[in-house]
């Protein structure tokens, strides 16, 4: 059997890893990118110099031989189930007998004027990060930078452009960052950090148009305030969409992404997609259909490998977690916490900060039974194997609050707000009832 | 094969002006040492000196605040690849080649430093006797000005190590731990001892056997017997700080309460070190190397001191409470005992490593039995018991620890000795592996596969490839530095104490998915 994989990302690496544990199949992997698998969540730590690119591979180049992984660098310009290959841009056909999509996401593009000028970009691919190397390599060559679009790729790339002092506007089109994920509070507080940190936030700001100088490189942005700022490199991080384009006209059904069952199988038998590429048909909880985020990328990937090694498997996630660094600021998320304009009625806040640290905790719990639907932190690190366990075991707020101890992931000598939270908690629910 | 883009890249390398000013004042004071070193006699040079002793920790300070103020506290690894002095460019090379000059000539030409035998001294030595008088009452000797300005060193990156990570607790109380050890324990306690008994052999308390391989010779046993109750009382410490004190901290905390909270070497490495720690070698060559190198150097270790105190015991009990014959039995049930204990209830954790286990433990035996067969008073088995000091004190003790270990910083990185070298090291790390409720929790499913961990882990564990399977971090060699931790930018490490159940989960399975898929993910291949 020869399974091939089209993307060496981390849902077709992991699922790479695991067929090859439990089955002796050719495997096959496609990448368009790079030969080696890399960590796209690491392509910042590249341009800031903590880490070599050598260094965000996850698997030294011997990983690929011991393991018999072959792989082929190329760009799939199309697939045809009838005759099970697919089709190269430099004309070969490779064959399959089972084919999984692992194709990820591209950076979304608005049809904004000037999106394709010289000095425009996205930030996703190995590629992207050769462009910013070209155009903006130091604040002599790159005078200033415009960051369109405030989500967890933008912040990223403002905090990139400054580790090299080059000065950062980021128009965020919300009224405060991210706050279409965060609730009120925490949104807040970025807002503050990110201007500790000298970038020029501009909320409530949408982009109009981007101009172009004589060469054809970006010269200014204009917002559709109407003021013009100029700039010699663009950052357009305003969300990504799975990565499919080519799929079209082969007969897989497409949606937003590769409309996939929950066997991660799509419309045509020995198909399947995983990853930030596959769209859920049916809802699963209150999860998107579309996640692109790395951990259901691997999740994706070691369910499906169980299922092309004969043992047909559905993708049942656990409770959503998820991570991330605001500059500074540690963000850590298990299970579900909405902000004010999603939130349905039955879920309560709590919300606690630190008085002038940038630390602070939110508990969602359900309005009625008290029982523990999600928790946010900043700054504080959380033990994911016990929250898992209490969402699992439905425990109240007020029992993890009194558990918190167990809970607590932070270094060994940190400060330890326990007790304030805790007496935060009994203030609000005393004044609650 | 794929080249690092940053390399081609143009990052800011301006220094800001506190850090130029900062610069200059540093350099200045090194160029008054380098001055003296030349011979240029200074008027008062006790005044010299202080000078340039403070000119260098303002310096250094300085630059600190330079770099480090005016940004919000936070990880800041920024250019560290781009830069010449941290990525083997030209600085890195120069500066490796000088510290390594000094290290040859520290160790093998202090005349050149301005030692005089039967006089005064000369030179940069005799810019610290002043110093040296006003702490022990003697004239400084190389190794006193050795000790001083890596006290100064200590001190003075130790303070910008604080400010670096200020953000963070553990490696603040970390850092300020180590600056106290080495300011008090290997400097100004032996010196005033020295001053208050001038017959006690200079004994720095935290230097323990095997680190301190000369702590059993007989001129300090001599000594130290000499000098009463006192003298008897560090004889006993030193025995006990390897028997007792020692596996006891260990079993509770691992091996870092003294590699990264105690030891000297390790505080060098943690503080003038941390901007080469991205330089280890993560190779699983390189951790090949480790292990046959560290455990031979322990092996020689304990041949060479059991050979050494052999070679000056009685027969009988005339000369000392314990006898030759004593000796060897006593080593040899200790080794059996422990070998016997890691085959009977740690079998599992060895696994493959079992086999250099019983080798390493066979050859001490077999080595035991031949001194026995086969010395004299002069000779030890086949060699003289003074060769065999020798010979472990010139390759391991001088170019091991020093002129490699050190000297080479910038271009291995800051824990080359502690990694391949260090005696001490081993025998912590043997017991940190296989006894000892020290690990370090993966958190769950939360690893993004970024590798900071890996690239600063000074002493080259892949941290990421257990933390990207969720498996907790249960390794030999760990200092316990917690820098990984404090690098990751997603929270997935955490340097605790525990129960010794489940210190090392081998559940390959990652949290977030179904429980089902647990049993159909098995051992990594
Ligand atoms: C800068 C950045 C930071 C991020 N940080 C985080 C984070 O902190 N936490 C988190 O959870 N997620 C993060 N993400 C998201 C996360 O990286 C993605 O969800 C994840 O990488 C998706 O993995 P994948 O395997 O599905 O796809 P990808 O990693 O995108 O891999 C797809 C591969 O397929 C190749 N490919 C696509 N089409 C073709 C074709 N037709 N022919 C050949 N090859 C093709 C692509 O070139 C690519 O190499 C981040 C993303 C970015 C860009
Ligand atoms: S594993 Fe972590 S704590 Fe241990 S030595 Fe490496 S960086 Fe330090
Ligand atoms: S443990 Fe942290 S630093 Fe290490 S690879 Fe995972 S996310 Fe990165």
């Amino acid at each position: 059997m020869h399974v091939l994989i089209i993307g060496n990302g981390i849902s077709g690496v992991t699922a790479a890893r695991h067929i090859r544990k439990n089955s002796d199949c050719r495997i096959t992997l496609i990448s368009a990118e790079t030969d080696a698998f890399f960590s796209r969540t690491a392509l910042m730590y590249i341009y800031m110099g903590h880490l070599t690119f050598q260094q965000t591979q996850p698997y030294p180049e011997s990983f690929w031989s011991r393991n018999r992984m072959d792989r082929i660098r190329g760009y799939v310009t199309a697939i045809h189930p009838e005759t099970r290959s697919v089709a190269l841009a430099d004309g070969r056909e490779i064959g399959y007998d089972k084919l999984i999509l692992a194709t990820g996401s591209k950076p979304n593009k608005f049809g904004w004027p000037g999106q394709d000028l010289d000095g425009v970009q996205g930030l996703y691919s190995y590629q992207d990060l050769e462009r910013l190397e070209a155009f903006a390599p130091n604040a002599t060559a790159c005078r200033r930078a415009v960051v369109v679009g405030g989500g967890l790729i933008g912040i990223e790339l403002a905090e990139m452009l400054r580790s090299r002092d080059i000065p950062v506007t980021f128009l965020v089109r919300e009224s405060s960052f991210w706050n279409g994920v965060l609730p009120a509070g925490e949104s807040e507080m970025i807002n503050t950090h990110i201007r500790e940190h000298h970038i020029d936030l501009r909320l409530g700001t949408n982009l109009k148009e981007i101009l172009p100088d004589a060469n054809g490189r970006v010269r200014a942005v204009v917002t559709e305030q109407g003021e013009t700022i100029p700039c010699n490199l663009v950052g357009l991080t305003a969300g990504v969409s799975p990565n499919i384009d080519f799929l079209r006209g082969s007969g897989i059904n497409l949606g937003k992404g590769v409309l996939v069952n929950r066997y991660l199988e799509t419309n045509l038998p020995d198909i399947y997609a995983v990853g930030d590429c596959a769209q859920q048909r049916e809802p699963i909880g209150r999860r998107r259909p579309v996640e692109a985020v790395w951990y259901t990328g691997r999740m994706m990937g070691e369910t499906v490998a169980r299922t092309v090694c004969g043992q047909r498997t559905a993708y049942t996630p656990g409770h959503w977690f998820n991570s991330a660094k605001f500059l500074d600021i540690e963000y850590q998320t298990y299970g579900w916490v909405f902000p004010e304009h999603t939130r349905e009625a039955h879920e309560a806040h709590f919300h606690w900060r630190h008085p002038k640290k940038h630390i602070c905790l939110t508990l969602a719990y359900d309005r009625g039974s008290g029982t523990l639907l999600g928790v946010n932190t900043f700054g504080m690190r959380m033990r994911h194997a016990v929250l898992d366990q209490w969402l699992t075991e439905q425990r109240t707020a007020e029992y993890a609050l009194t558990h918190l101890r167990e809970a607590l992931f932070d270094p060994e000598g940190y400060s330890d707000y326990r007790k304030h939270i805790q007496t935060a908690f009994r203030q609000q629910t005393l004044t609650a009832s | 094969m794929n080249p690092s883009l940053s390399l081609a890249g143009g990052p800011p390398s301006a220094l800001n002006r506190i850090q130029r000013l900062s610069l200059f004042l540093g350099f200045a004071g090194l160029f008054i040492l380098l001055l003296a070193t030349f011979g240029i006699g200074f008027p008062k040079p006790g005044l010299w000196l202080a000078l340039a002793l403070f000119l260098i920790l303002g310096g250094v300070l300085g630059y600190s605040l330079g770099a480090y103020s005016g940004h919000p506290a936070g990880i800041r690894n920024n250019g560290v690849w781009f830069k010449s002095l941290s990525a083997r460019g030209i600085w890195a090379w120069g500066l490796g080649i000088l510290l390594t000059g000094f290290y040859v000539v520290l160790y093998f030409y202090p005349q050149y430093l301005g030692l005089v035998q039967d006089g005064p001294n000369r030179g940069l030595i005799a810019l610290f006797d002043p110093l040296s008088r006003a702490l022990s009452g003697n004239p400084a000797s190389q190794w006193f000005v050795y000790g001083a300005l890596y006290t100064l060193a200590i001190l003075a990156f130790g303070a910008k190590f604080i400010w670096k990570y200020r953000h963070n607790r553990y490696q603040l109380l970390r850092t300020l731990s180590v600056m106290f050890f080495q300011l008090a324990f290997a400097f100004l306690i032996p010196e005033i001892m020295a001053r208050l008994n001038g017959d006690l052999p200079y004994y720095d308390l935290k230097n323990i056997w095997p680190l301190n391989y000369y702590n059993f010779e007989r001129y300090r046993v001599n000594a130290f017997i000499g000098e009463g109750n006192l003298g008897l009382a560090m004889l006993l410490f030193g025995v006990a700080s390897t028997l007792v004190i020692t596996p006891v901290l260990t079993y509770f905390y691992g091996k870092r309460w003294y590699c990264s909270w105690v030891c000297g070497c390790g505080g060098l490495a943690e503080t003038a070190g941390d901007p080469f720690r991205h330089l280890s070698d993560k190779s699983t060559f390189a951790w090949r190397v480790e292990r046959w190198v560290i455990y031979s150097v322990l092996v020689f270790v304990v041949l060479m001191t059991t050979a050494v105190v052999y070679s000056y015991l009685g027969p009988d009990h005339s000369r000392y409470w314990l006898s030759r014959g004593e000796l060897l039995v006593g080593v040899g049930v200790l080794l059996t005992l422990v070998f016997a204990w890691v085959m009977l209830f740690r079998r599992k954790e060895l696994q493959k490593d079992a086999r250099y286990g019983a080798i390493a433990y066979f050859t001490i035996i077999l080595a035991l039995i031949g001194f026995h067969y086969l010395s004299d008073t002069q000779h030890v088995f086949l060699f003289r018991s003074e060769t065999l000091r020798k010979t472990y004190s010139l390759l391991i003790g001088s170019i091991f620890s020093g002129v490699i270990g050190t000297g080479f910083y910038p271009i291995f990185g800051s824990r080359v000795w502690c990694r391949f070298g260090c005696p001490m090291a081993a025998i912590l790390g043997l017991q940190q592996r296989l006894l000892s409720r020290f690990r370090i929790t993966t958190n769950g499913g939360q690893c993004i596969s970024c590798g900071n961990c890996s690239a600063y882990c000074e002493m080259g564990i892949d941290v990421r490839a257990y933390a990207q399977k969720g498996r907790n971090i249960v390794r030999a060699s760990c200092v316990g530095c917690g820098i990984c931790s404090a690098v990751c930018p997603r929270g997935v490490l955490r340097l605790e104490n525990g129960p010794l159940q489940n210190r090392i989960n081998h559940r390959d399975m990652l949290l977030g998915a179904e429980v089902d898929l647990m049993d159909f993910v098995g051992e990594e291949k």
